[in-house]
């Protein structure tokens, strides 16, 4: 069987009961493929064993960046490419250049992660999504379960795991 | 497991599911728009061309058609701008701080104040732009580009400059900021629009919402960036109406170059912010029949934020009067004797009627739970809050060092016909965007109905 393309899909309608299935199905040896939920909920990352994000250090660095750049632009600029005397302060003195460079730092670093995030989770315009149950925007927790994945695992095994586990309704779901 | 208080209120009521918030927010962005809106919408219109005909005007002849003179050469150009920007610090102050602070009132009102913001800061831009004259030739002149003067750079000692890119920023780490917010819930009319076999809606919402699935893995990142931008803005908004402070602070007038400036002024801004908020959130709850999530609760609570923040103003405004005293320098005694006893004194009055003394009602609990009289104290605080930036601007430059440089300014037609402009944006903007996009954060409701809504 081809992996990602055929799937057990199982429907949640509570949060605090998805948490508990996911803990159930992963260790009775099951792969999660994803999670799809209409909201956050706090605590599946751990559940489902995600390491945490490293867009934070994204977010870090880009800001740094920055910070760089606006502090050597206007040292430059002002310093040493075109001086001029402003009521006979220092060409390049810091204090002045202090709020430009916060809000270049602030600037790079909003764009840049949310840029980063943009890049890492695969979001563009003109993608139409592979939706496993449209529901899953509105009101229903959706655990998508790949078959070729879990081969050790007969398909209505793991419907009896899923049913078992709190499902409100175990689907199955194929991708051309 | 959710804990469910027994002694908080319920911040939704009206015993919602999750398909409830789903189909009670997207239905107004899938109906036609009823009357209401298309006269709303046309009144917007009518405003903005009439604007438009006045900017025109200004761009044709020169800011000459405005009522400034060599005493008085800021007016209400600047004192439009800083009200603008002002209203503009209620939607960031919203989403950031309150979200650093676990607030979760928030959720409710968070969209349609920051787009608030957003319209605000465009309408405060056009002031600036708009007062050099020559708006096409404003990038060279505002932004550090390279020019055959020199190059002749940009003057990075000056805080009008800062204030380029302090708004450029504000505004654009806003925009992301809400677009963030608007992605899940763009995808929640995509899948609506599929299920109800709307194919344009559904690819039109698809790609506003960059093909949002909602998996575990990308809510988990989505969390952390929203974390990390309510962290970065958080300084950036105390940032924005600081340096706008700055273009008072760092001058020598008196009555303006006052240390207390930069906290004063943003205090002042979150309180015009969240009466603007307030002005509107009324009209929309009731226009939308939202009332079940904009509860009177939530009312009650920024009336609670605008009697801090009008107390705060308050203070500084007192402050100051005892500082020009205090000081002993004749200049700066004599800017606030003005502006107390002098031809602006019925500015100054109303000043302090509006804001300082009108929002003690609040501490009122039948006033706070108003919904009538909270709207009229709404638009009061933000007429006062104009009157604050005029009697800043003008009253301390209209009487020069030399008494044959005193006089008045008097508005002429453009100047009234550019505020209106900013009005015509801001409701024509707002009203696009409560008929297209979501006014509430469906994903964000949904994520706190289980632990503090109504039950049956």
């Amino acid at each position: 069987m081809d992996a990602d393309k055929h799937f057990v899909v199982g429907i949640f309608e509570d949060e605090d009961v998805l948490l508990d299935a996911i803990r159930k199905v992963r260790s009775s040896g099951v792969k999660i493929q994803e999670v799809y939920s209409p909201f956050p909920v706090h605590g599946i990352d751990e559940a489902l064993g995600y390491k945490r994000t490293r867009l934070p250090i994204a977010a870090f660095l880009f800001g740094m960046t920055g910070t760089i750049l606006a502090l050597v632009m206007q040292i430059w600029m002002l310093g040493y490419d075109w001086p001029m005397i402003i009521g006979g302060k220092n060409f390049a003195s810091l204090p002045p250049f202090i709020p430009v460079t916060f809000e270049l730092t602030v600037l790079l670093s909003a764009l840049g992660m949310v840029g980063t995030f943009m890049i890492v989770s695969d979001m563009k315009p003109y993608k139409w999504p592979r939706q496993f149950d449209i529901r899953s925007t509105d009101d229903k927790h959706v655990m998508a379960i790949d078959l070729a994945m879990n081969a050790a695992k007969s398909k209505d095994e793991l419907k009896r795991i899923l049913k078992d586990s709190g499902a409100s309704e175990v689907n199955e779901k194929s991708f051309e | 497991m959710q804990v469910v208080s027994a002694i908080r209120e319920p911040l939704i009521t009206g015993t919602k599911t999750l398909k409830d918030v789903s189909h009670d927010i997207s239905r107004q962005v899938e109906g036609k728009p009823t009357r209401l809106w298309w006269t709303a919408f046309g009144i917007s219109l009518a405003l903005l061309s009439w604007g438009a005909y006045c900017c025109w005007m200004l761009l044709w002849h020169g800011i000459g058609v405005w009522g400034l003179n060599k005493t008085v050469g800021w007016a209400w150009d600047i004192t439009n701008f800083v009200w603008w920007v002002g209203i503009g610090h209620a939607g960031t102050l919203i989403s950031a701080i309150l979200l650093l602070f676990r607030q979760r009132w928030r959720m409710s009102i968070n969209r349609a104040a920051e787009a608030m913001t957003i319209f605000a800061v465009i309408c405060a831009a056009s002031f600036p732009g708009f007062h050099m004259g020559r708006l096409w030739l404003g990038f060279y002149w505002a932004l550090p580009l390279p020019n055959t003067f020199g190059s002749l750079w940009v003057n990075f000692n000056s805080p009008l400059l800062w204030d380029v890119f302090a708004i450029s920023t504000y505004f654009t780490v806003s925009l992301v900021f809400w677009y963030m917010g608007l992605i899940p819930d763009f995808a929640v009319i995509r899948d609506r629009a599929v299920a109800q076999g709307n194919k344009i809606r559904a690819l039109a919402y698809n790609a506003l919402s960059f093909g949002w699935q909602g998996g575990a893995k990308t809510w988990m990142r989505y969390e952390s960036v929203a974390l990390i931008l309510a962290g970065l803005s958080t300084p950036l908004v105390l940032s924005v109406h600081t340096i706008v402070s700055f273009d008072f602070a760092t001058s020598v007038i008196p009555g303006w170059h006052t240390t207390i400036f930069p906290p004063y002024f943003v205090a002042g801004a979150i309180f015009s912010g969240f009466a603007m908020v307030l002005t509107l959130l009324l009209v929309t709850r009731k226009v939308f029949k939202l009332e079940e999530y904009i509860t009177v609760y939530h009312i009650e609570l920024m009336n609670i934020i605008i009697i801090i923040t009008g107390s705060i103003v308050g203070i500084a405004y007192i402050t100051e009067l005892f500082i020009s005293w205090y000081s002993r320098v004749p200049y700066e005694g004599y800017a606030f004797y003005n502006r107390v006893q002098g031809p602006y004194a019925w500015a100054y009055w109303s000043m302090m009627t509006c804001n300082v003394i009108s929002p003690q009602l609040f501490w009122i609990k039948k006033i706070r739970t108003s919904i009538v009289a909270t709207f009229v104290l709404s638009i009061i605080v933000n007429i006062g809050m104009w009157f604050e930036r005029f009697v800043i601007i003008v009253t301390s430059i209209h009487r020069d060092y030399v008494p044959s440089s005193w006089t008045m300014f008097y508005p002429t037609m453009y100047d009234v016909g550019q505020y209106i402009f900013t009005f015509g944006i801001f409701f024509t903007a707002f009203f696009l965007f409560a008929k297209f996009f979501p006014v509430i954060n469906m994903a964000e409701v949904k994520s706190i109905l289980k632990s503090t809504s109504e039950k049956k």
